[in-house]
Order: C-alpha cells, then structure tokens, then sequence
C-alpha cells in the first residue's frame, strides 16, 4: 500500500467491515442503516438476514439508486431526520464509517440506542500502526486508503482511535457485546488478546452496543 | 378521445364532510392501458387543482399535450404497456364531472354558490365510488402532485386498505398560512370582478375574466422561483427596445403572466376555482388527527414514497419531511427523495429525470412485492 496516495477510496462492494455487521445481525430482525449509501449493505443483510430494513442517505442520486432496488430509503441525515421515530423501533440500527463525520458524535451515540435496541458501529481506527507512523514520520496529517483526504477537506472531524471509543461507551453506560478489529487486509483481530495490539494493528473496528 | 363518464343517480348521492350531499354526481374520467386479469396493476392519478383527466392525450380544450405526458404513456416511467391508468376529473371541478357549473336539478340552472363545499376527502370519496364501479379492489399505486398529494394523503389516512402504494409529490399535510393567503387573492380577485355577479354569470352568459385571470397570474408567480423567472425573463423587455412609459406589457414576465391569465380563462370556471382553492385550504391532517400527523397513518401497510423539490417554496421540502418523519413514526414503509431543481413548484409537472427514475424504481418495486 503507498500511503501517500489519496486517490484510493473504499469501494462499497468490498466493504469487509459489512461481512462483520452481516454476521452480527439476527434473522429477521428490523434494521435502520443510517448513511446506507447505495444500499449495498441493505441488500446483503435482506438477502443473508431476511432483515426488514430501512435507510437514510443524504445524497439523492444514491436515494435513487436504492428505490431502484426496492429499498425503503428516506432522504436526510441522522442529526435531523432520527426524531421522528419511536424509542426502539428497530433492533439494530447501523452506522458504518460514519460517525466520524458527524457534528455531535456523542449525541449521536445516544440517539442511536434511543431509537435502535442495538447499535452496531464501524470506526476507522486512528490508533493504526500506519497513521501514527504517517503522522510521526512526515509530521503531517496522515492520508491513508481509509482516510484518503487532506486535513482541509476532509468530512472525518470527529476521528478517534479503538480505546477512545471504547472509553466513550463506558462513559455512556452502553454494553460492548462483541467487538471486532480488522486489518488491512480484512483479517479480524481479537480485542480479547490484547487490545493494545487490536488498536494497533486494526485499520477500522466494528462494535455491537446496546444499553446496559 | 371524450372523456368516460358515469353518472351515480338518486340512490347513490355523495355524502360531503360538509354534511351536505349533491345527487345526481357524474363522474368524468380517462384511463390508459389495460387492466391485468387479477386486476392488480391499476394506478390511479390525482390531478392537481387545475389539471384534468388528459394526462396523456391531448387536452381537447386546449389541443395541449396531456400535462403528465413525459412521464405516463407507452414506454414512459409510468408504462401504459404494464398499467392501467385512471384520472378522474375531481368532485367541483369544470371536466365534466359534477361542480358549481353543473345543472342544478332543483332549479335546473347552474348551482353557481348553491354548491355545497367539497373537501379533500370529499374528491376522495367520489374516487372510490369510481374505483367500486370499475370493480377494483385495490390499485397498485395513487400518485399525484400538489393537491393531487393531498389526495394521496387522504388516499393513505382514509382508505389504506384500498392501496398498495402511495407517491405523494411537492405536497403538505396541511394547506399553510401563506398558501391561504395567495389563494385567497386569487378567490377575491375573482369575486370583486363584476362580471362575476356573485356567482351567478352563467345565468348572465357572461365570465368574469379578468378577475380569473389575475388569479390565474398571481398563482402562477407561486409555481415558479425567482432563479426560474430570472432564467426564463430576466428584465427583458417584449418586443421592444426600451420602455413605452405606459402600462403596456413591456417586460416580458408581464406579458408571459398576462398570457397565462388569458390563456386559463378559456378553459377554466371561475367558481370552480373557488371551491378547489377552498378545499385545498381546509386541508389539515394535522389539526385531524389531534396534532399528532402520524396518527393519521396508523392503519397504513403501505409503501410510501414521498418526493419534493429543493427548488419549491410553495410546498417546501420541509412539509415533505414533516409527512416523513410522521411515517416513520408511525411505523411505515416510507422512501424520501428531495430532488435538486430550480424550477419551483412546477417542477412535479417538468421534465424531471431524478423524479421519473424514482417512481419507475418505486413502481417496479412495489410490483415485485405485489406479485
């Protein structure tokens, strides 16, 4: 991988942190997908999971891409449009590689498990042996394929590493029900061995929470 | 091709919200397409208020295309090869179904002011009636623009058994204030017009005219957006080279909303503009269902697809996410899509690719579960 190039950027098709959140969802369960993008995940948790589920994208083309496919997705954004639904309405809502691009991450957090009864999570890890060796290295703000844009343009304002968000959770009482790190080349890490290991070597990480 | 009628007689009078009824009600309506064997692909089309049941072929008032032309028809996103259309002419209006310019059959003149007040939910129920003749149970999906949405509303909250989609586009749960306010221009502009004589100028053989066609001028401005104006006049003069210093049209938005006006006096009555407005301003399924919006969806099941345009200030887009929200509180299957557009209100009636991509997508969804 050169970490110098800014020019690769997550393809949806070979999301490995989806494969993660299709196996932690149960059979036929209700599901939000906040940012579901064109419903690439959606589709693969109807198609393994028989799920009933939902999405919220703020880009209208991929809207459209997703009625196409005869999702149920509804224009907006998780600061605005999550008020409207009742507390527990799903079993899981998701929110993958987002949440650090959100204004108030921690009021987030919240909501999600006001209106999911679980959350699930994937994070890119700022704690990756490579962004940390990016930014004591070059000195700079580390560009690598998960976090592909310069420090003025970037969407990702809110990043953290695997322990900060682990200390976030406790912080707000929620349960951590299964963890998962995974590496560059999608390989799970097992936070149980060492977690400072897990926070090293994972690129992202994906967390099952739910209220204790 | 004249429009399909039916006429309900004195054993079927239509019940108003008003707690009046009107017997005979003739029902004018088209439909395009074929309906399947199982009767499981009719759409039916909500016409906005001053639309009509031409939504594909030409106007025969007019001679003008159908005003949902680019998007139903054969090959189009609405396919009339798969489905079965129909648009009926609403309760109040001037297409031939029954309105304030119909025979009276107690005096036999027209009822003019003698009409009793329609509703939303009164157009509705005369759908219905049609649909019942038709011997259809339940149609795939309703779909309409403005206060054709709202009819869709009323569709969802009063009859959700009767559908199995719903598209409510560039619409609102409630009529606003500021809605109200323009069509209450529109309505006095009418009414101080003398040729109107207090409803009763077909009697007279005359039409107020011009009272209908500022009205028509002033609701048309709505249906736009300053960018659009901007694009499409700008301040240039018509058919001249700099100002006469008179009156006369010398900007050409003047004369384009001038020709509006004139335009929409040869096919439109003027006392049913002032019902339709009317029942677009009563429209509250807010006040309803006792402030709480999603209430008016709790027996829905189903697929709802909600469209608005950034470009709308009439029914912004912030009236289609009040809608939104209030289904998901309710537990529905809603979709949402806000298309980028500049053209105001109107956008719904336009050349809109986003939008047509989203009803065919939705469409063929819906259809796919139906099977």
């Amino acid at each position: 991988m050169n970490i110098k190039n800014n020019k690769i950027k997550f393809d949806s098709s070979n999301r490995v942190d989806f494969v993660v959140i299709n196996n932690m969802v149960k059979k036929k369960s209700r599901i939000l997908d906040i940012g579901c993008d064109d419903g690439t995940l959606l589709n693969m948790l109807i198609d393994s999971k028989s799920v009933d589920g939902r999405g919220i994208e703020i880009s209208s083309s991929k809207v459209n891409k997703c009625l196409a496919k005869g999702l149920s997705v509804v224009q907006g954004d998780a600061d605005r449009d999550l008020v409207g639904y009742p507390d527990e309405s799903f079993d899981y809502v998701v929110l993958s590689q987002t949440i650090q691009a959100m204004q108030d991450p921690y009021a987030t957090l919240v909501e999600l498990l006001r209106v999911g009864k679980k959350a699930i999570i994937s994070i890119p890890n700022f704690g990756y042996w490579r962004v940390r060796t990016y930014l004591s290295i070059f000195g700079k703000m580390p560009v690598t394929p998960s976090l592909p844009q310069t420090w003025y343009n970037t969407e990702n304002i809110h990043l953290c590493t695997i322990k900060d968000f682990i200390d976030t959770c406790e912080q707000l009482n929620f349960k951590i029900e299964q963890a998962v790190a995974l590496d560059r080349k999608g390989k799970q890490i097992s936070f149980a061995k060492s977690l400072w290991a897990a926070n090293l070597i994972g690129e992202q990480a994906v967390f099952l929470l739910s209220k204790k | 091709m004249p429009s399909k009628v039916i006429t309900f007689g004195p054993s079927q009078p239509l019940q108003l919200e008003s707690g009046k009824s009107i017997s005979p009600v003739t029902i004018a309506y088209q439909t395009y397409g074929t309906l399947n064997a199982k009767k499981s692909n009719a759409i039916f089309i909500c016409h906005a208020l001053t639309g009509d049941q031409y939504v594909v072929e030409d106007n025969p008032t007019t001679n003008k295309p159908g005003w949902w032309k680019n998007l139903v028809g054969e090959g189009k996103p609405i396919d009339t090869n798969k489905y079965f259309i129909i648009c009926s002419n609403v309760i109040g209006g001037c297409m031939g179904t029954t309105g304030p310019s119909s025979i009276n059959p107690k005096t036999n003149k027209p009822y003019a002011l003698d009409f009793p007040m329609i509703t939303i939910n009164d157009m509705i129920k005369t759908q219905i009636m049609l649909l019942d003749y038709l011997e259809i149970d339940k149609v795939l999906s309703v779909i309409g623009g403005s206060m054709g949405g709202m009819q869709v509303l009323e569709w969802m909250t009063s009859y959700p058994n009767r559908i199995q989609s719903a598209i409510p586009i560039a619409t609102s749960a409630y009529h606003s204030s500021q809605n109200i306010a323009f069509n209450e221009v529109g309505r006095q502009a009418i009414m101080a017009d003398p040729e109107w004589h207090e409803g009763l100028y077909l009697d007279k053989k005359k039409r107020p005219a011009k009272g209908l066609s500022v009205a028509r001028m002033t609701a048309h401005i709505t249906y736009l957006s300053e960018v659009a104006l901007e694009e499409k006049f700008g301040r240039n003069f018509q058919d001249r080279l700099s100002p006469t210093f008179t009156f006369d049209a010398d900007f050409q938005v003047e004369s384009y909303l001038r020709h509006q006006g004139s335009n929409f006096v040869d096919r439109f009555d003027a006392n049913s503009y002032l019902y339709l407005t009317r029942s677009m301003d009563y429209f509250d399924l807010i006040t309803e269902n006792n402030g709480v919006l999603a209430n008016a969806f709790k027996d829905l099941k189903s697929h709802v697809c909600i469209i608005s345009f950034t470009g709308d200030w009439l029914f912004p887009t912030s009236e289609s996410r009040r809608i939104v929200h209030a289904l998901n509180a309710s537990g529905a299957n809603v979709s949402f899509v806000d298309i980028e557009s500049n053209k105001g209100h109107d956008a719904f009636l336009l050349d809109e690719p986003n939008m047509f991509n989203a009803i065919e997508g939705f469409l063929k969804a819906v259809e796919s579960k139906n099977c």
